[in-house]
């Protein structure tokens, strides 16, 4: 399977499965009469289903796999290479495949009860699927190339799901803004990756980094560090990371709520592993750039994001503010780079951020899928749900709660407890602080927030009862709840079953 | 058996909200923590004999839990933490006791069972754990449901306050972990026994320094320590009588016995640094808490300020770092926690009849309308004030003796010129709980005449016999350790010394 001519397909079997979802959504869509649209949710999940089970397949199988691979050679400069590989299956990227493409069949699930003048049906699976599908490219992609093809095969897709909602012009404006955003971006980063190509010769991750450490000449250019300042920025603004942050809160708003969800945990996540795969295949040598602005970049996410997440009265934008704020956790670890414990302490913060990824993408899941059930975005709208739906409301409280990183919810303060065990191990113990002190911020709004569904409505207002305060709410989104709150509460009791994984998973 | 004393709460704060009614959610509270407490009973077997080791637990369990961070779930109970399981079992068996007849507004009794249940895991599980991350767990879990008992049960300003209590607290538990994240960081273990046992080995200086000073703050949140304690009045004043009891009976323990858990005997050399520091706010809080109930109008107000107060010399007993000083402190602290226990349960029953805890709108002559109820408050005041013969006497006693002599290393000069100020306060805290006594217990009955006046108060039932059975206990007990005050320096003494063995005195 190392060879140029022969694919090794079962590598590939997730990209492949979401893809097939892609065209059998297409064919479902186009042949099914209208009165049997539900269908098409169904082909949908299925085929994330599929991808979801391709990739639990390889990581339990645990082999690595590689495809599309070079053989050995000489950079120029005359450094020598070894065989290098454009798509690899490792325990990095299984672990993200399963988390990708479970958390995909989630925000499946979340549009399917939403009406379709909201969400249409065909082209919301559709352009999941297909983004999916990148983001699944993405985590395997070891050259840059895949992982730019991979990277905008995730994005592409996001803009139409961002202004899905016709004749809305808060969607659209939040799907030019995006769009807008996401280009220049994906510029940015293009030109950070030509000058790093331009720099070292190659494509391949690992012969980037060869080259970066065997040619004396480039150590001293400052040309090298700016060109990883800019492939940064590009990934900083996929995972909103202030200052790339600003487009979160509007883009988030003004997309139906199904796909603030994905963007904020599917998306993200495999933001996160573009960046991982990047920062530590290619520029593992020059931790002492990165490592210090990420630190800072870390500080001032958790930071501007709490600190704005305080004033919000929009459920959706306080979820964006606080997904502003989780970012700056998410990349916290990553900060001891280039601190005195050279490559040891990368191999406890790589784990911490992906573990802190998977329980935060559940809980930040489970808050999204309570808000979309609950039908209103509103903070004030929400008043009194612990009446009208006492479960929804004590699931909602439930991943809130654990976003702010406090029991009852385990998962949240395991987290929490993963990012502080990291960056002290890194000797960051500034850092450490400036997390004491968000997570306080932090429970200042989920709190406040937990406490209005539990409230009553005050009696001035008459509230127009809209249909989305019954009680019922449809089957596909409780059941999304549902396997939500059940995966939340057993990975608080048993979170090694992602910290394992995730221990391993380094690429 | 540690894990039924756990499960019990858990499996019965999950239960709690399906059971229907007022009444049935009552008694499902009381029979669980009856059961809770009997199983703390039984803990009681295999404590004593020789200490082995530094930190000699009974019972333990100790098995993995997340092998990626090296956690376990590693329980156990010694001499140390016993004292304050079974303070914890009793006064949450007493507050469902207490809540049979007086469930505060708005009802919900499954809701409040099960509030109070999850804390009680939390109090539990923080007295018993001997991992530091199971310890910040259980540390953290108490927050919540503290938090929902102030908001929801509290008075007109319990939300404000709720939210200041959870805040404050909040900080205080993430800075102990960033405290028990630096212990990990130098020397890669989170287990409380063997850390204990190294005694700092191994921790350079200014590591064990900021660490301690870490945990220390975020103790001291608890605690609290002066000028960290300002959520306290606020909290206790609003809370419901039942949260009032649990805030001051057992939370505040957590601080302390954080510190001689963990932080005092895993980083001698930071809190040989931090001591004297400790010392002196301990005693600027004994004298700003005893100051400020002179002047307070509410009652409730007022207990909380003698619980800063308290707990100051509870704090002092730590600072000296010796055995004495340690062995006083535990014993102030059960003390405390049976006495002011007793105090919110007679003065929450007193705002609960006359609907206010405002002094001289109650008026004096309590004794004379209510006598049972009066003479709770007498008996739990003088025991407060330190009267010989109670047990609030002994542990403050002992600390003044203990700071005479300081462990070796710590300013001598300094600790006696803080007993000499500690002394002050002391008799500050006299006067302050006569002042309360004579302008509310005692003296003429003013309230027939208030009534006549403002046609408000009317006639009030004193006590009724489950409220006395659910008080009565912790009068027994003060008594009991007042006389014999070997109660809990027995359990507490040998494995105190096998802790400070570290700093050989």
């Amino acid at each position: 399977m190392n060879g140029t001519g022969s694919v090794d397909y079962l590598a590939l079997a997730p990209i492949l499965a979401a893809a097939a979802g892609v065209v059998a959504v297409l064919v479902a869509d186009l042949v099914l009469p209208l009165a049997h649209r539900v269908v098409v949710w169904w082909v949908g999940v299925a085929g994330a289903g599929a991808a979801l089970a391709a990739s639990l397949a390889l990581a339990l199988a645990g082999e690595h796999r590689t495809v599309f691979c070079t053989p050995a050679g000489t950079l120029p400069g005359g450094v020598p290479a070894g065989p290098s590989c454009s798509y690899v299956v490792d325990r990095f990227t299984t672990y993200l495949l399963v988390l990708l493409s479970a958390a995909a069949v989630i925000a499946l699930l979340l549009a399917a009860a939403t009406a379709p003048r909201e969400v249409p049906a065909g082209e919301y699976t559709l352009l999941v699927l297909a983004s999916l599908a990148g983001g699944l490219t993405l985590v395997g992609a070891r050259d840059l190339i895949t992982l730019v093809v991979g990277l905008e095969t995730l994005t592409l897709p996001t803009y139409v799901l961002v202004a899905l909602r016709r004749g809305d012009r808060r969607s659209t404006e939040a799907g030019v803004k995006f769009l807008l955003v996401s280009v220049t971006a994906s510029a940015i980063m293009l030109l950070g990756m030509a000058l790093v190509y331009g720099l070292t010769g190659s494509v391949y991750l690992d012969r980037i980094a060869v080259a970066l450490a065997g040619r004396s000449e480039l150590h001293d250019l400052p040309l090298v560090p700016a060109a990883m300042v800019l492939v940064l920025a590009g990934f900083g603004f996929k995972v909103t990371l202030v200052p790339f942050h600003w487009w979160a809160p509007d883009v988030y708003s003004g997309a139906p709520v199904p796909v603030a969800a994905y963007l904020a945990t599917v998306s993200k996540a495999a933001g996160v592993g573009g960046l991982l795969l990047v920062i530590l295949g290619a520029f593992g040598g020059y931790g002492v750039v990165w490592g210090p602005v990420l630190a800072v970049l870390a500080a001032a996410s958790m930071t501007i994001g709490n600190l704005v997440a305080l004033r919000q009265d929009d459920a959706v934008r306080l979820l964006a503010w606080s997904s502003v704020a989780h970012a700056g956790y998410l990349i916290a670890p990553l900060g001891v780079a280039g601190s005195a414990g050279g490559r040891a302490v990368l191999d406890v913060a790589v784990p911490a951020t992906l573990g802190y990824l998977a329980l935060y993408v559940t809980v930040n899941l489970g808050a999204f899928a309570c808000v979309i059930a609950a039908g209103r975005t509103s903070i004030g709208g929400l008043r009194g749900l612990a009446r009208s739906n006492p479960w929804l409301a004590g699931a909602l409280a439930f991943f809130l709660i654990g976003l702010a990183g406090l029991p009852p919810g385990l998962a949240g303060l395991v987290a929490k407890v993963v990012i502080f065990r990291a960056t002290l191990l890194g000797g960051l113990g500034w850092l450490a602080v400036v997390i004491a002190v968000n997570s306080v911020i932090g429970l200042a709004y989920y709190l406040r927030f937990a406490a209005a569904l539990f409230r009553s409505q005050p009696e001035g207002a008459v509230e127009r009862r809209p249909a989305a305060v019954t009680a019922r709410v449809a089957r596909p989104l409780a059941v999304a709840v549902g396997l939500v709150v059940v995966a939340a509460i057993v990975l608080g009791f048993a979170p090694e079953w992602v910290l394992g994984p995730a221990s391993s998973a380094t690429p | 058996m540690i894990v039924v004393l756990l499960a019990l709460p858990f499996a019965g704060a999950m239960l709690a909200p399906l059971v229907r009614g007022d009444r049935a959610a009552r008694w499902f509270g009381v029979a669980v923590t009856a059961m809770t407490f009997a199983v703390s009973l039984t803990l009681l077997s295999g404590i004593g004999g020789p200490v082995r080791g530094t930190v000699d637990a009974r019972h333990a369990i100790d098995v993995p839990w997340i092998p990626a961070l090296g956690v376990r779930f590693h329980v156990g109970v010694d001499g140390v933490s016993l004292p304050l399981v079974l303070l914890t079992t009793l006064l949450c068996l007493l507050s469902a006791i207490y809540t049979l007849t007086a469930l505060p507004a708005p009802g919900k009794a499954p809701l409040l069972t099960c509030v109070v249940l999850a804390t009680e895991v939390g109090m539990l599980g923080t007295f018993v754990a001997l991992d530091l991350v199971l310890f910040f767990v259980f540390f953290e879990v108490v927050l919540l449901p503290m938090y929902v008992l102030i908001a929801v049960w509290g008075g007109p300003g319990g939300r404000a306050a709720a939210l200041k209590f959870v805040l404050y607290t909040l900080l205080g538990s993430v800075l102990v972990l960033v405290g028990i994240g630096t212990v990990y960081a130098a020397t890669g273990s989170v287990d409380v026994v063997a850390l204990s046992g190294r005694g700092g080995a191994g921790i350079a200086h200014g590591t064990q320094v900021a660490a301690f000073l870490a945990l220390f703050a975020g103790f001291a949140v608890k605690a609290p320590l002066y000028p960290l304690h300002t959520w306290l009045p606020d909290a206790h004043t609003e809370a419901p009588t039942v949260g009032s009891v649990l805030l001051a009976g057992v939370l505040l323990k957590m601080g302390t016995y954080g510190l001689v858990r963990v932080a005092v005997p895993i980083l001698p050399d930071g809190a040989r640094a931090i001591a004297p520091a400790m010392a002196v706010l301990a005693v600027a809080g004994i004298v700003v808490g005893s100051l400020n109930c002179l002047v307070q109008r509410d009652v409730k107000r007022l207990i909380a300020y003698s619980s800063v107060g308290h707990m100051g010399f509870v704090l002092l007993g730590i600072a000296t770092l010796t055995p004495t000083g340690i062995n006083a402190a535990l014993l102030a602290n059960i003390a405390h926690g049976i006495i002011t226990g007793l105090l919110f349960f007679a003065v929450g029953a007193v705002k609960d009849r006359y609907h206010t805890a405002d002094l001289p709108t109650l008026g004096s002559g309590l004794m004379a309308r209510l006598p049972v109820l009066g003479g709770l408050l007498l008996v739990g005041s003088v025991a407060s004030l330190g009267l010989p013969g109670l047990a609030g006497f002994w542990g403050e006693a002992f600390v003044l003796l203990s700071a005479f002599q300081p462990a070796s290393g710590l300013p001598g000069s300094l600790f006696t010129a803080l007993l000499v100020v500690a002394g002050v306060g002391a008799a500050l805290t006299a006067a302050y709980f006569l002042r309360l006594l004579r302008m509310l217990v005692t003296g003429p009955d003013v309230s027939a005449a208030a009534a006549e006046t403002s046609g408000g108060v009317g006639v009030v039932a004193d006590a009724n016999r489950v409220e006395l059975l659910a008080w009565l206990p912790l009068v027994l007990l003060a008594v009991a350790i007042g006389l014999y005050p070997k109660l809990v320096l027995g359990l507490t003494e040998a494995p105190v010394r096998a802790l400070m063995g570290v700093f050989g005195s």
